[in-house]
């Protein structure tokens, strides 16, 4: 009996409230319709047999869903294991540095007043105005005269480099850090450093996860740096890179293909459903300032 | 974190006091935590920077001989065909940014009311944003493949698979097809962005509207609309300043064959296939200047709206105080309104 109380209180509903609610769920679906029916057809042409593929269309289901023979020869054929190290290795290093790097840099521009401060905020700004492809013209000429292409540390050391973003994510949040705890601190006779690493960084640790994440998937997703710098594939190929190998003969196998794009994606995808309030946070704090 | 504890060790040779004293403590942390990110700052952005500005004067390869040839590079940039062709292209790309804004405008303005399952349909939204792009290049190959998803979608819809143009051939849909991809994969992201920017909006100001009549569009108009005109300004410049520098969908899906070659896809290949640094460096600078231009035109757009938002900041004041009090006042007569129906009901 509890449903008829709600449909009368229903219609209490005007005509007006009931089309926008209407409406308003016909274009969430639509528009998640639209997000999802790319991803879909991935999807199910990623589990279908070559024969299955070559004679069914694309939106009809597979067969089994426990057939991962593409998974198994799209990892194989495009090394994935080896691109998995290598994207993890590159992770690891440029997160740490540029974690160490960013909150350093925040935590000095933040607390302290010195000739050239503004300065250097601005040239940071201004930095981030600069398309990053068309800098890579003469990016990739310094690269060559440090000896830095084909070498993961030049890639490691070059990507830590460019992250305006998550220094900003820093100072705002910093802002919110009381400097009566520095005093008092400094009261205690703590240094400088030890300030910085024993009470900012801790308290600085919800934006650093936010800044981990965005600048992770940033940084996992490149394809365009990696593939100019890490030219030799078979040894420092990249999860992004990965891909390119079903370019050329394989190009028209699209259930293999669909089978990697799935497997790449799969991490941003788990990253994604563990972290989305940081994402989500990160993409909104990022963008109001930038 | 270590070079910071080295460095105060080094420093001590005759300036003792002043190591020890804060003021020297400070400087040596401030130079400390800065070499870092400074010098990097320095190799990557600004040293490329300078030698592109400089480059964009000669005729050279990467490795080999160098001839100053003064402005050349530049004249020829405005000359040949492919560049200035390419630069037409980011007018697809603007358009579809524009349409991007206005659908996660709608989709964040729908999201902000309660609505059920709004976290679930959030995040499908926002996913494509966090794929990369070579894997949304293959993505989108395989749905615009003849006869394969789109056109199995269109099929649905009614359409006749042979009155479709091919998506990725075909000169006249081809560059709104990459444009369509590239709002696949942000109309999400401008959406939470947006959503964002609507949550910090007193919700008190919704209420008020609604016990005052409005209906959801003149609640979009007159309360959501101006408290994030800003942000989404902001935004549309941003897009444009994106549109001109559109790269991941021409570079990835089609390799810029059958026109689709956007200005950094024929820069890029003019850079490292043809290997005319020189040519490409003028290319870039002269993009640069643009997006320069840009901004610029952004900062004094902006000035212009702060200074009438201030101007408007009293009357808001005003408006919200009057809202509040006709929101008690209305609240009272549906509490009394509510009693009477209930009583009816039963």
């Amino acid at each position: 009996m509890a449903q008829t109380a709600v449909k009368k209180r229903r219609k209490h509903y005007s005509a007006g409230a009931v089309i926008w609610i209407f409406v308003k769920y016909l274009s969430l679906v639509f528009f998640a319709f639209v997000a999802l029916i790319p991803l879909y057809s991935c999807v199910v042409t990623a589990f279908k047999t070559e024969a299955e593929y070559n004679g069914t269309n694309v939106m009809t289901l597979p067969q089994s869903w426990l057939n991962f023979d593409n998974f198994i020869q799209a990892w194989q054929k495009a090394n994935m294991g080896r691109a998995f190290i290598n994207s993890f290795i590159i992770l690891v290093c440029v997160l740490a540095g540029s974690i160490i790097i960013g909150t350093q840099l925040a935590y000095v521009l933040n607390r302290f007043k010195f000739p050239g401060n503004g300065l250097i905020r601005n040239l940071f700004l201004f930095a981030s105005l600069l398309p990053g492809i068309a800098m890579q013209v003469t990016v990739y000429e310094i690269m060559m005269s440090l000896g830095f292409i084909n070498h993961l540390y030049g890639y490691i050391i070059m990507s830590m480099g460019t992250d305006i973003i998550s220094v900003y994510i820093f100072i705002q949040f910093m802002e919110n850090i009381s400097v009566s705890l520095d005093e008092s601190a400094i009261i205690d006779g703590a240094s400088y450093f030890q300030i910085y690493w024993k009470i900012i960084l801790p308290l600085l640790k919800p934006a650093i996860v936010t800044a981990m994440v965005l600048k992770g998937v940033g940084v996992y997703n490149e394809y365009y740096a990696s593939n100019l710098y890490l030219q030799n594939k078979d040894k420092l190929g990249v999860v992004a890179t990965a891909l390119y190998t079903f370019t050329g003969p394989l190009g028209s196998k699209y259930n293999l293909i669909c089978a990697g794009v799935i497997i790449s994606m799969l991490p941003a995808l788990i990253v994604f459903l563990l972290c989305q309030k940081q994402i989500y946070s990160g993409i909104t704090s990022g963008a109001v300032k930038g | 974190m270590t070079a910071a504890t080295v460095k105060k060790e080094k420093k001590p040779f005759n300036l003792v006091k002043w190591a020890k004293s804060r003021k020297g403590q400070q400087a040596i942390i401030i130079f400390a935590f800065m070499v870092i990110p400074l010098l990097l700052l320095f190799v990557f952005t600004y040293l490329p920077f300078g030698e592109m500005v400089k480059f964009s004067f000669y005729k050279m390869k990467y490795i080999g001989k160098r001839t100053y040839v003064g402005w050349d590079n530049y004249a020829k940039v405005f000359q040949r065909e492919d560049c200035f062709r390419a630069l037409k292209l980011c007018l697809y790309y603007i358009v579809g940014a524009l349409v991007q804004l206005i659908i996660a405008l709608y989709l964040a303005t729908i999201l902000s009311f309660k609505t059920k399952g709004g976290n679930f349909f959030k995040g499908v939204m926002f996913f494509p944003f966090l794929i990369s792009g070579i894997a949304i290049g293959f993505i989108f190959k395989f749905f615009y493949t003849r006869g394969f998803v789109f056109d199995t979608v269109l099929g649905w819809c009614g359409f006749n698979l042979e009155n479709l143009p091919y998506w990725l051939k075909d000169r006249s849909v081809n560059n709104w097809a990459l444009a369509g991809s590239s709002v696949w994969r942000y109309f999400g992201q401008n959406m939470v962005l947006f959503i964002g920017a609507i949550m910090s909006v007193d919700a008190e100001m919704y209420e008020a509207a609604e016990l005052d009549g409005a209906n959801k569009f003149q609640q979009f108009i007159h309360i959501i609309l101006p408290s994030i005109k800003t942000i989404v300004t902001l935004n549309i410049i941003l897009s444009i300043t994106g549109s001109l520098s559109a790269f991941d969908p021409p570079f990835v899906i089609t390799k810029g064959g059958n026109g689709t070659g956007t200005y950094f896809v024929i820069m890029n290949k003019i850079a490292h296939t043809d290997q005319k640094v020189g040519l490409a460096s003028a290319m870039a600078v002269i993009l640069l200047l643009i997006i320069f231009a840009a901004t610029i035109l952004q900062k004094v757009f902006f000035k212009y709206i702060f200074r009438n938002s201030e101007a408007d900041d009293e009357t808001y004041d005003a408006k919200k105080r009057r809202k509040k009090l006709e929101k008690e006042r209305k609240k009272a007569m549906k509490a009394s309104a509510q009693t009477i129906q209930q009583k009816g009901a039963r």
